[in-house]
């Protein structure tokens, strides 16, 4: 449980980036941040954070911070953790650096996979942090793999034929506990103690460790500023994004929820589910309401929660 | 095969057992008093084990496996103190070793062909950000069709990446300048990454006699890495992020300058190994370019056969001679046309095709210079040897014959010429 | 050179004086940067008296511009301020407020 009073008030990332008003996935580093233990280092795949953080000759960051490319963080960090190992060994450094290789949804779910799940594989010590604001957002609001059902983006628009994406959000976590790592959550910045808590839990395990948290986008889920905490709350509510944590191999749920808020609630506030409020896509609204009862249901089953 | 070693200065096929013989094992090669039988790979290999290395990540794809494979065994017998990463792709191969690269350490690896390709957008973030990673480029072809056998079509895909590029003719060069590579690229002035490149099976498979160096005299020659900058709690910087217009064409404006600032390092490092060594290397090696009428430019393996063609026709009377260019990036501009100016023809030697442009990418870059000077050398470009057709050495003699007539005469048949094509 | 210059004057450098390789070295530079004048309308006021100090809005910020300050207050030991240098006005922190302390107020109101 993280005491909002006795989190640091020392800020590793610094005001002054542009990322744009209410921005989830700067709410997901800034927290992230707040997890670490003692030196950090980033590397971070391009997107978002990245560009809107460091355009030259201004950096947002205190720490140590890296950009390669789109889809090779994980294998940056893989190579900065086996130089300090190697040149610890030789005396020629000293000091323990927690690396965290960080991307967006497109450089995690899509390009970067190959990457990542060769550094789990590989058993590196590297927490990898995933900021799902569920499209390309950085290009102009493009579909990824991590897109919902349904969700009007550039390239899933909702047309008179096809009602926004086709195709379920990656079972992105699964994806990760398959390879056997230690430690693998989902989260919300909606609820920043769970995700400060499993952050720090990511930082602590020794080898790989995955943390997934949803980062609302005002401007691609075309929602007001205002409500990005509240729609990452939602997210979670609705069932659309369950919270939990993978300890080797072991399901456990963060949060215990009685009935499912309806995702009309949710839908209702975003402009990319606006045509899913329209009569004639009644039973598309069903479908994703089945299939987020079902992804709901499986994820409860691993857990070994009892099911109603 | 034309390019075996007709004229290597170690004379002889190595006595693998024998009278007066004392065998040793040297990083897996069998070693007598006359050098130690490695084949390219095992060379380069070898190379990067003595040079201290601190990271290598890379992916295996032939022709480059047994360098990965032997350095696995050096990893895996605790033979060097390395941290080797047997990564899943050439392309997080590079990734990774740009990681270690900024991370502060020395990084080795090595690629061909398609796996080069796969690493291209990674080449060049490893010359931006100014990583000295050393990397052996066995050449292979490029699919489609596919084709495991050696010509340079790989790396001249990979030519404008910011790499400083060597190429080598035999075993013992791809050991020497692997060698010399580290010292290159982490000269305080180049901090750029380099490529060794030796051309697929013709250096990488063939085993030959080869002078290795005492460990001892390689840690005096090349000291531990001082980076000028890294990563580190100690260093909270910010590598890699956006330069708008405003900036972006400053900071490679320092690249350029960065790799045509290898040029002197190149030539003193060159000079040093040969004082260390009795092997001395620079930009290229010109034979009995002092007085040649016609003289044929190549890379790599192919380059020994013209020697010793070009030797047999010199005992003829011929005037001709050879240029084997072991820098092709940055290009040796002033210093290869002082010797070329005076020549009548030059035969520039292609192992790739440049689809579409006037010439071979060699060709193109030494048309260019002369060109720019007004002068009045008459260049023949053939493109040989791709997907590892061989080049015997009757084509290379009557390349030459055809071109000291041409010398003779002024007269030019084709600018262009695809050697032992079917037609 | 004049310390005083933003950053990104000081940096309109000749290519032989730019930083190496385009890496920045003067780590959280963007402070200087101001994003405060993205706002429109309106800025996040927040009432020291109803305000419990349970710093929600705090961690919530994405801009960093909830400012935990050591200055007491009553009977509490610190309070939380406004950083209208980079406020870019989204609005969480009201939102957030579990006891409605933070009022988003007309851009042109002075703040005391």
């Amino acid at each position: 449980m993280v005491v909002l009073k006795n989190l640091s008030t020392e800020e590793l990332y610094a005001p002054g980036h542009r990322l744009c008003a209410g921005c989830g996935p700067s709410i997901s580093i800034r927290m992230a941040l707040k997890a670490a233990r003692g030196p950090i280092a980033v590397v971070n795949a391009t997107g978002c954070v990245e560009v809107s953080t460091t355009i030259f000759p201004y950096t947002a960051w205190r720490i140590p911070w890296v950009h390669a490319l789109f889809e090779n963080q994980a294998a940056v960090a893989s190579g900065l953790e086996a130089a300090y190992q190697s040149l610890e060994e030789k005396g020629k450094r000293k000091g323990k650096v927690d690396i965290i290789a960080v991307g967006g949804d497109g450089g995690t779910f899509d390009i970067g996979i190959q990457a990542i799940s060769g550094m789990l594989e590989r058993g590196h010590d590297i927490v990898y942090l995933c900021y799902d604001n569920e499209a390309y957002m950085n290009t102009g609001i493009q579909r990824s793999g991590a897109t919902p059902r349904g969700a009007a983006t550039t390239t899933s628009p909702a047309g008179k034929v096809i009602p926004g994406k086709r195709g379920k959000k990656k079972d992105f976590i699964g994806i990760c506990a398959a390879h056997g790592i230690s430690y693998a959550a989902t989260a919300s910045i909606g609820f920043f103690s769970d995700y400060i808590d499993k952050m720090k839990k990511a930082i602590e395990v020794d080898g790989p460790a995955v943390v997934h948290v949803i980062a609302p986008c005002p401007l691609g889920w075309r929602s007001n500023p205002t409500e990005t905490v509240k729609l990452a709350k939602m997210a979670v509510l609705t069932g659309l994004f369950p919270i939990y944590e993978v300890n080797d191999g072991i399901y456990k749920m963060s949060m215990k929820l009685g009935r499912l808020l309806p995702i009309e609630e949710y839908f209702k506030l975003q402009g990319r589910f606006q045509h899913l409020m329209k009569p004639e896509w009644k039973n598309e609204v069903e479908e994703i309401k089945k299939d987020t009862e079902k992804h709901y249901k499986k994820i409860l089953r691993l857990a070994g929660e009892k099911i109603t | 095969m034309s390019r075996k070693k007709v004229e290597s200065s170690i004379e002889g096929i190595i006595p693998y057992s024998g009278e007066g013989s004392t065998i040793t094992i040297e990083g897996g090669a069998v070693c007598t008093q006359l050098g130690c039988a490695y084949n390219g790979d095992e060379a380069v290999a070898y190379a990067a084990k003595q040079s201290n290395v601190d990271v290598v990540a890379a992916y295996p794809i032939t022709p480059q496996t047994i360098i990965v494979e032997r350095f696995s065994e050096y990893v895996a017998n605790g033979e060097v103190s390395t941290k080797y990463l047997p990564v899943e792709s050439e392309h997080s191969a590079m990734s990774a070793c740009v990681g270690a690269s900024i991370g502060g350490a020395r990084v080795f690896t090595s690629s061909a062909s398609q796996g080069l390709a796969l690493m291209h957008e990674v080449l060049y973030l490893a010359s931006g950000l100014r990583c000295p990673i050393v990397m052996a480029v066995v050449n292979r072809a490029l699919s489609a069709p596919i084709n495991i056998h050696g010509d340079h079509s790989d790396m001249m895909g990979s030519r404008d990446c910011g790499w400083i590029q060597l190429y080598t003719e035999n075993a013992q060069e791809a050991y020497d300048l692997t060698i010399q590579s580290f010292k290159i690229a982490e000269d305080k002035n180049v901090q750029l990454p380099i490529t060794v490149n030796l051309d697929g099976f013709f250096i990488s498979h063939s085993t030959e006699s080869m002078k290795s160096i005492a460990d001892e005299d390689i840690n005096k020659f090349l000291p531990p890495r001082t980076p000028i900058y890294k990563l580190d709690h100690d260093s909270p910087i910010s590598i890699g992020g956006m330069a708008l217009p405003e900036y972006y064409y400053e900071f490679k404006r320092q690249q350029e300058e960065a790799i045509n600032s290898a040029k002197p390092v190149v030539k003193n490092v060159g000079n040093e190994f040969g004082e260390m060594t009795g092997r001395k290397y620079g930009f290229f090696e010109a034979y009995e370019m002092n007085d040649a009428d016609v003289a044929i430019i190549s890379l790599g393996s192919t380059s020994g056969s013209v020697r010793s063609v070009a030797k047999k026709l010199r005992a003829n009377g011929e005037k001709v001679g050879a240029i084997k260019l072991w820098m092709y990036r940055p290009f040796p501009t002033e210093e290869l046309f002082s010797i070329i100016k005076d020549l009548k023809v030059l035969v520039v030697m292609d192992r790739a095709i440049s689809f579409g442009a006037p010439y071979g990418a060699l060709c193109s870059d030494i048309s260019s210079i002369l060109q720019n000077r007004d002068s009045e050398v008459k260049v023949l470009n053939m493109i040989y040897g791709l997907g590892g057709r061989d080049i015997p050495t009757t084509t290379i003699q009557q390349v030459f014959e055809e071109s000291l007539h041409t010398a003779k005469t002024g007269e030019v048949k084709q600018r262009i010429k695809f050697l032992d094509m079917r037609e | 050179m004049n310390q005083k210059e933003p950053l990104s004057k000081r940096m309109k450098l000749s290519w032989r004086e730019m930083p190496f390789a385009g890496i920045m070295f003067e780590p959280g530079s963007s402070v200087e940067y101001k994003t405060g004048d993205w706002r429109i309308e309106r800025k996040p006021q927040i009432d020291g008296e109803k305000c419990i100090r349970c710093f929600i809005c705090w961690i919530f910020c994405p801009d960093v511009s909830i400012k935990r300050v050591p200055k007491p207050y009553k009977k509490h030991i610190e309070s939380v301020e406004v950083d209208y240098y980079h406020c870019k006005g989204c609005g969480i922190c009201a939102a957030e407020c579990p006891v409605n302390a933070i009022e988003m107020i007309e851009e042109s109101t002075d703040v005391p």
